[in-house]
């Protein structure tokens, strides 16, 4: 159920971000869409806003803070960023951790 | 009519000093002030909330920006003055003081920078003020560590005006000059006097002199400005 809403929240960043982009460079809304990295479509500052925005939704939706960008996760070669599946389960244990 | 509430300002270090003036002046001015120190404030106004927050404690702070966001949805304006001394040759400097001015000046003015951010970008602007010194342009003997860490917040004032301007975020920062506050209480006269006599300008500053720098800097004209460092009194004309 969590990790519904997580997705959720994950889709809506998805319609902001998307509305800032060109028409032939969205972000698909689906579990298996790459957000960073190769194929991705957010560049390293696209990332960086996308990361926030996550977390301010997190905090407004779900009334939990968590800090998204530590540094093990932006080094990671499987990085957690990569794709909104494995970004929802990175923000699910994070939130694991917080309870 | 009802009036339009005026721009949110957070302001550290407002206990006491210039922190303490700023958060009267501001408050004065139609701001909603919210204000933070480690120990209790004794001033109190109905558009002023105070925070008991160490700005070197990740957690506190970032708590406190959640009440702010719920308070009031939105940063305006940041005045980043919390900031700790430490005056002594270097040779007498134990290493709990050089960690703990690091701390507080450099780690705690770019968490309350970091943070205050995500709470500004959603209004689409914002102005942050940083707090350097004097004594960086003047390489003052008997303050390594303190001039050390305040040129430390003079880069990270240029370098997050590059990395902000997206959000037309401006930062820039005030370097006072001697000031007489409890900062430099402990300073002897004499060696007061002799960096007074290094300025263009040969006085002490007054507190108006630093909250005119930042009328200026958080002006919303002046979203043009950025990563600026402004010394009063001349103290970096060489």
């Amino acid at each position: 159920m969590e990790s519904e809403k997580i997705v959720h929240i994950i889709f809506a960043v998805i319609d902001e971000t998307n509305a800032e982009l060109p028409a032939d460079w969205q972000i698909e809304k689906s579990k298996d869409a790459i957000l960073f990295g190769n194929g991705g479509k957010l560049d390293s500052l696209g990332i960086v806003n996308f990361i926030v925005a996550v977390e301010d939704r997190v905090l407004e939706e779900l009334g939990i803070l968590i800090t998204l960008a530590d540094e093990q996760a932006m080094s990671q070669r499987n990085s957690p960023f990569r794709t909104v599946s494995s970004l929802s389960t990175y923000i699910a244990e994070l939130m694991g951790r917080e309870s | 009519m009802d009036q339009k509430p005026g721009p949110v300002t957070l302001i550290t270090g407002t206990r006491k000093g210039i922190g303490r003036y700023l958060a009267e002046y501001y408050v004065a001015l139609g701001h909603q002030v919210i204000g933070c120190s480690r120990g209790p404030q004794d001033y109190s106004h109905p558009a002023y909330n105070h925070f008991r927050v160490d700005v070197t404690d990740e957690n506190q702070t970032v708590a406190m920006f959640a009440k702010i966001r719920v308070l009031h949805g939105g940063l305006d304006n940041l005045i980043n003055n919390a900031g700790v001394a430490s005056m002594n040759h270097s040779l007498l400097t134990p290493m709990k003081a050089v960690w703990g001015v690091l701390d507080t000046n450099v780690a705690g003015t770019f968490l309350v920078c970091r943070e205050a951010v995500k709470l500004m970008r959603k209004r689409g602007a914002g102005r942050i003020v940083n707090f350097v010194t004097a004594a960086v342009p003047l390489n003052l003997e008997g303050e390594a560590i303190y001039v050390a860490s305040k040129a430390a917040v003079a880069s990270l004032t240029r370098v997050l005006a590059r990395e902000l301007g997206n959000y037309k975020i401006t930062v820039n920062a005030v370097g006072p000059t001697p000031i007489q506050t409890d900062l430099i209480r402990g300073v002897p006269t004499e060696k007061l006097d002799a960096l007074v006599s290094r300025q263009a300008i040969r006085r002490y500053g007054e507190f108006r002199d630093v909250s005119n720098v930042i009328d200026f800097f958080i002006s919303p004209q002046s979203d043009f400005i950025t990563g600026q460092i402004i010394y009063l009194g001349g103290a970096d004309v060489r």
